[in-house]
């Protein structure tokens, strides 16, 4: 049915429940939820997945959640933005009068929010932004998707069991790269290894080559590495492939890097590549099997990956928190069910962490797989449940 | 001493692909004195065509590349004699903004049509692997973007000075009217020249994927790296634009061995020193117009 027809029939359906249930006790049989997040500009991509895996968990669900019909309100940040996204999340808040949040794609700009949404009393599910530290800013936050150091710490420890003395670290130098390289470095000495030196990239890096030679020229077993998604990411592998590096016994130990979004376009190149990470499109479960029909249902073009998945699991745990409210706005009795919870995702079984409502989950293993023509992460190993290591940390 | 060949090599190979973005902007903002902005959108169109027709329509690379740098020198000539040869007697600033708008139209476009993954062109067998020099290895496609970056330096320069259409072209920019009652056929060199430019750069868009990948950003990401190099080589100048990718190309390659941690200064210091230093073009001592 098309927007249109729906919300036709959906005013047709008010109007004639208004007509019979005047008397009755006027309670809003919707609940609204504001998604925050770029949906225009040259990270449009990340709302996209947003919106569609929210909408597919609904969808799934029979359109409603706990007996409420679900309205979604989105506002648009273009980049890391943090003062126009506070500005938009108060509107949300005052004149809107959302019962939930979610979204965020970027640190800053959830960083932004925690005032209000600690006054508003607002539960707010981070369904990307990765920075350890958002979750301390307000105990209304809740995050679904993962942080760096949660990923990056099993890798280390990994590395570290396969007998690698030696690694280099290469990072894009801007905060998340930092983060990861410090991640890194930190877990691995502390497993006995070298980090025998530390590139910085900046982060308008086009030439990846001198950095690969670097790193082949540093002596280590394998390289350790963080990029954001798209050129640079490409612009790195194909460098790593065609100055021979994966020859020359430099393994290639990363996260993110083998999206799924990116991960058809970085073609043969991306063959045999080693992440750890929480959620392969591929994941063989039941689980995630309904999730990729969903999304597949709404849209045949859209991706399973970490940021749809967020959003997905972000509406589970939106849900449970409008079941214990019976829809009614309480934010404190929502955030005493969330820490609670624990479900069956399609990335496999996780939790929210009752003290950092961070998101407990298993981190895996995966080595870039071609299965029917498409490229795949196939799962090799699983590190079991990991918590935020980042908050451990400090 | 690895090192330094290691820098010469890399930066050789960068400073031509940055050459071969920049020189369809040599000709257009430099020798038809039109500020054209969208210079990065035209290569993105060459490099997306290019992409199109190796990956989805299995063509093989040597013949999608000619017929991706038609299309976008087709797209150029008709858009100059449909709106942008309006904007050669206006000023710089409405010429600035116009090709902006364009840029952002085609960026949109690109969007919608091909969506906002990078693209990648399949590049043949013979390309996609990589040369051994003894001491270290070399992507084979870097030494195709070598040869053609000195090919089309030498053939763009001799057009420019050598043949009838160079001194028409010349003719034509310096004194439109002068040159129109002469007989020159002013709107045909005109609409050839930005075709021609328009060509370059989706020649530059399809070499230089490698490196700059193409996404619907492509448009404007580049630009800054693309008008450095024609301002510091000199407005106009072939070979000055040559020398000035080359040398640009070698700092910014040795300040990633050596001192990676200063991101682009280097890159930045060495355009304001030479601008500076050069205000008309690393060349322009040497050439006598």
């Amino acid at each position: 049915m098309n927007p249109i027809r729906r919300n036709l029939a959906r005013a047709l359906a008010a109007a004639g429940m208004a007509l019979f249930t005047i008397p009755v006790y006027a309670q809003s049989n919707t609940v609204k939820v504001g998604v925050i997040g770029p949906f225009s500009g040259p990270f449009a991509h990340y709302g996209a997945l947003f919106k569609a895996g929210a909408e597919a968990y609904v969808a799934n669900q029979g359109g409603k959640l706990a007996g409420k019909d679900i309205e979604f309100i989105y506002r648009d940040t273009g980049g890391p933005n943090p003062g126009q996204t506070k500005t938009m999340v108060q509107e949300l808040i005052v004149k809107d009068k959302v019962d939930y949040l979610g979204g965020f794609v970027f640190t800053p700009n959830a960083l932004a929010v925690a005032p209000l949404i600690q006054q508003s009393q607002t539960p707010t599910v981070i369904f990307n932004a990765a920075t350890s530290a958002i979750t301390e800013k307000s105990e209304y936050f809740i995050r679904t998707s993962y942080t760096l150091w949660q990923v990056t710490v099993p890798m280390a420890q990994w590395a570290a069991k396969e007998g690698m003395k030696k690694v280099v670290t290469a990072v894009t130098d801007y905060g998340p790269g930092l983060d990861a390289e410090a991640a890194f470095k930190a877990e691995f000495t502390k497993q006995g290894g070298t980090v025998v030196e530390s590139i910085r990239m900046p982060i308008a890096t086009t030439d990846f080559g001198p950095f690969v030679q670097r790193i082949k020229a540093s002596g280590a077993q394998a390289v350790y590495t963080f990029l954001p998604g798209g050129p640079p990411n490409l612009g790195f592998v194909k460098a790593y492939n065609e100055n021979g590096l994966a020859k020359a016994g430099v393994q290639f130990l990363g996260t993110a890097e083998t999206d799924e979004f990116d991960l058809q376009k970085l073609g043969d190149s991306a063959l045999g590549l080693t992440t750890a990470f929480h959620y392969s499109g591929a994941h063989d479960s039941p689980e995630n099997k309904k999730f990729v029909d969903a999304l597949k249902k709404r849209d045949p073009n859209v991706v399973a990956n970490y940021a749809s998945v967020g959003a997905w699991d972000g509406m589970y745990v939106i849900q449970k928190m409008m079941e214990a409210t019976g829809g009614k706005k309480d934010g404190a009795k929502a955030l005493a069910a969330a820490r609670t919870l624990q479900w069956e995702s399609p990335r496999g079984p996780v939790r929210i962490d009752a003290k950092t409502r961070h998101i407990t989950q298993n981190v895996y293993l995966r080595k870039v797989e071609r299965v029917g023509g498409q490229l795949v992460n196939k799962e090799v190993q699983s590190f079991g449940p990991q918590g935020d290591h980042g908050l451990e940390a400090k | 001493m690895n090192t330094f060949f290691n820098i010469l090599i890399d930066g050789l190979a960068y400073g031509m692909v940055l050459f071969v973005i920049a020189v369809g902007l040599s000709v257009t903002l430099g020798l038809m004195r039109f500020v054209n902005l969208s210079h990065g959108a035209f290569a993105m169109v060459g490099g997306y065509c290019a992409a199109w027709l190796t990956r989805e329509m299995q063509w093989s690379f040597w013949l999608a590349v000619p017929l991706a740098i038609a299309t976008t020198a087709l797209l150029g000539a008709v858009l100059e004699s449909l709106v942008l040869r309006h904007l050669y007697r206006r000023k710089e600033l409405d010429q600035v903004l116009f090709t902006i708008g364009l840029s952002f139209v085609l960026i949109a476009a690109t969007n919608a049509i091909a969506g906002p993954q990078v693209q990648l062109i399949v590049l043949p067998p013979l390309l996609a692997g990589s040369v051994d020099l003894g001491f270290r290895t070399l992507p084979a496609q870097r030494l195709l973007v070598i040869g053609a970056g000195l090919a089309v330096a030498a053939a763009a320069a001799w057009t420019v000075t050598k043949t009838r259409f160079g001194i028409w072209l010349r003719a034509a920019v310096d004194h439109s009217g002068t040159a129109s009652t002469l007989g020159i056929p002013i709107r045909t060199v005109q609409c050839a020249s930005f075709a021609a430019g328009a060509a370059l750069a989706g020649f530059g868009g399809i070499l230089g994927a490698e490196l700059m990948p193409l996404e619907p950003y492509y448009a404007l990401k580049y630009l800054v790296l693309v008008l450095v190099v024609v301002a510091v080589g000199g407005m106009g100048s072939i070979a000055g634009s040559l020398a000035a990718a080359v040398l640009l190309g070698t700092i910014e390659t040795a300040s990633r061995y050596l001192a990676s941690d200063w991101g682009s200064l280097f890159f930045f210091v060495a355009m304001a020193v030479l601008l500076a230093w050069r205000p008309n073009g690393l060349l322009s001592g040497l050439a006598k117009r």
